[in-house]
């Protein structure tokens, strides 16, 4: 009966976990890609992966690299989680938008005059890919920009992006450009081989320059600021929303904590939110991260209880660090410090 | 040789505890292949199913077109167990500001976009009962877009 149980248990289990074991490269493309790079691969918060000309240069072990560590900083996360067998579902997947064989790049790391580089780099890259490789702004190609506005240019300087990419896949975007993109071919352009070869040798050397601050991982901080409130409830909300108006924001509303979910009359009036905005910061991180929704609308939550007031809000820069987006990291900071200068305005 | 209760439920819990692990994303996203206004009525019925009430929707989007974005969809929607948000919010007043839950949903194309923070990814406890909640949270929401990803 024992064993009986036992075997019944684990055939359960299997079975239970098989689907999810055998996972189809489709069906994990659904679940963690899709959402960012379109059912389609066509691209959206996340760039476009069905362009015949970055199908053909990326290598399978580019794509895996990448999927595996993402790009820190740069909306693209990491999957640690995923097994090395699901990446190469994924890739398989992804492989089938392609037309042909990707480009067999040879094996040899590349050496050239890293001062020189510099020089070209400056001249030639920077305006596009950053004075620190630290790539164009913004994210995706859709919702703040039309689809047919060319991708963001990439993050040179990130080390997820420097990982995956070689010296030789390096040397061939600079040497024949990416057709789709406005990177363009510079030995057509007029650079040498040798050039060339300088420019990946300055780029290769991004690995032992350590990360601008706005780019380095967030700290982590606490998920919600909590501060006591010296006055009685109705005082401190009246004061949150002279400080949020002080603080340049408008009133949007005020409410109960459950509002709309129970009956009006049974509302818990001594929680009670007060909801602002600034629709210039909105707009700029919008502009940033289509995401960001979720910080919005900004809000305040005074709170009685046994007689004492306490006021709670999200911390922006908490959140912030589940976006994996360094712009919006800095945005965040300031928001924490706005936070934090409406709530003392209102509890002093 | 017959096998107690407690043995059956001690090997079925050995065998959970090495089931293959789900979600790791910080943030939950869900991309539905229907429009904006489909998608938010599928959202409701979606979020009802799974026993969640709708506390409110907010409009994000008056005059984004106007300052240069490409679509005038965007919604944020307030939902919660109003029984769980009085509960948590009296004994754990730390997740109020998290409190009634939210998704963002917004248009991108024909096509429309969800998204919400993973709970188990935003709050670290070593709390047991807090643990139990925020990994309800997080199931919770992964229920609510694999729904909305379904046909």
């Amino acid at each position: 009966m024992f064993i009986r149980t036992l075997l019944l248990l684990v055939v359960t289990q299997l079975i239970a976990a098989t689907p999810l074991m055998a996972k189809s490269g489709e069906a994990l493309f659904r679940q963690h890609c899709a959402a960012c790079h379109g059912y389609d691969g066509s691209g959206g918060v996340g760039v476009p992966l069905t362009l015949p000309d970055f199908q053909y240069s990326v290598t399978d072990d580019y794509l895996r690299t990448t999927i595996r560590l993402g790009r820190p900083g740069r909306v693209m996360p990491a999957f640690p989680s995923l097994t090395d067998d699901d990446i190469t579902q994924l890739v398989k997947y992804i492989r089938g938008w392609s037309y042909g064989k990707p480009y067999n790049y040879p094996d040899k790391p590349i050496s050239g005059d890293v001062k020189h580089g510099e020089k070209l780099y400056m001249q030639y890259c920077a305006a596009c890919h950053g004075q620190h490789g630290e790539g164009g702004q913004g994210t995706g190609v859709t919702f703040s920009r039309p689809r047919n506005l060319p991708i963001i240019a990439p993050a040179l300087n990130n080390p997820g992006f420097l990982k995956a990419a070689s010296d030789q896949f390096i040397k061939e975007a600079l040497m024949n450009g990416r057709d789709g993109t406005p990177m363009i071919s510079y030995r057509k352009h007029g650079l040498s081989e040798q050039d060339i070869n300088d420019i990946v040798v300055y780029v290769r050397s991004f690995e032992n320059i350590p990360l601008p601050l706005e780019q380095q991982p967030v700290e982590s901080v606490e998920a919600t600021m909590v501060f006591d409130s010296p006055y009685d409830l109705e005082t401190t909300i009246k004061n949150i929303k002279e400080a949020a108006v002080g603080n340049n924001f408008r009133l949007i509303r005020e409410q109960s904590l459950d509002y709309g979910l129970v009956e009006p009359e049974k509302e818990n009036t001594k929680q009670r939110i007060v909801y602002f905005c600034n629709f210039s910061t909105l707009n700029k991180a919008l502009a940033i991260d289509p995401r960001v929704g979720l910080f919005l609308p900004c809000r305040i939550t005074a709170v009685e209880k046994n007689g004492k007031v306490k006021v709670y809000a999200i911390n922006p820069k908490r959140l912030s660090s589940l976006f994996n987006n360094a712009e919006l990291n800095k945005l965040c900071n300031e928001m924490s410090e706005t936070y934090l200068s409406i709530i003392e305005d209102a509890t002093l | 040789m017959k096998l107690p209760t407690s043995g059956c439920l001690l090997i079925a819990a050995f065998l959970l505890l090495f089931s293959p692990i789900l979600q790791a994303e910080d943030l939950l996203m869900a991309r539905v292949a229907a429009t904006f206004p489909e998608s938010m009525l599928k959202l409701q019925t979606v979020l009802k199913k799974n026993g969640q009430k709708l506390s409110r929707v907010q409009r994000v989007d008056i005059g984004l077109t106007k300052s240069g974005f490409k679509t005038d969809k965007y919604r944020i929607v307030f939902f919660g167990r109003p029984e769980e948000v009085r509960q948590i919010s009296d004994q754990y007043p730390m997740l109020i500001p998290y409190l009634p839950h939210k998704i963002a949903i917004f248009a991108e194309e024909d096509e429309t976009l969800l998204v919400a923070p993973n709970p188990e990814h935003l709050f670290v406890s070593d709390d047991p009962k807090l643990k139990a909640i925020i990994k309800r949270w997080h199931d919770d929401l992964v229920k609510i877009f694999h729904d909305m990803r379904e046909d």
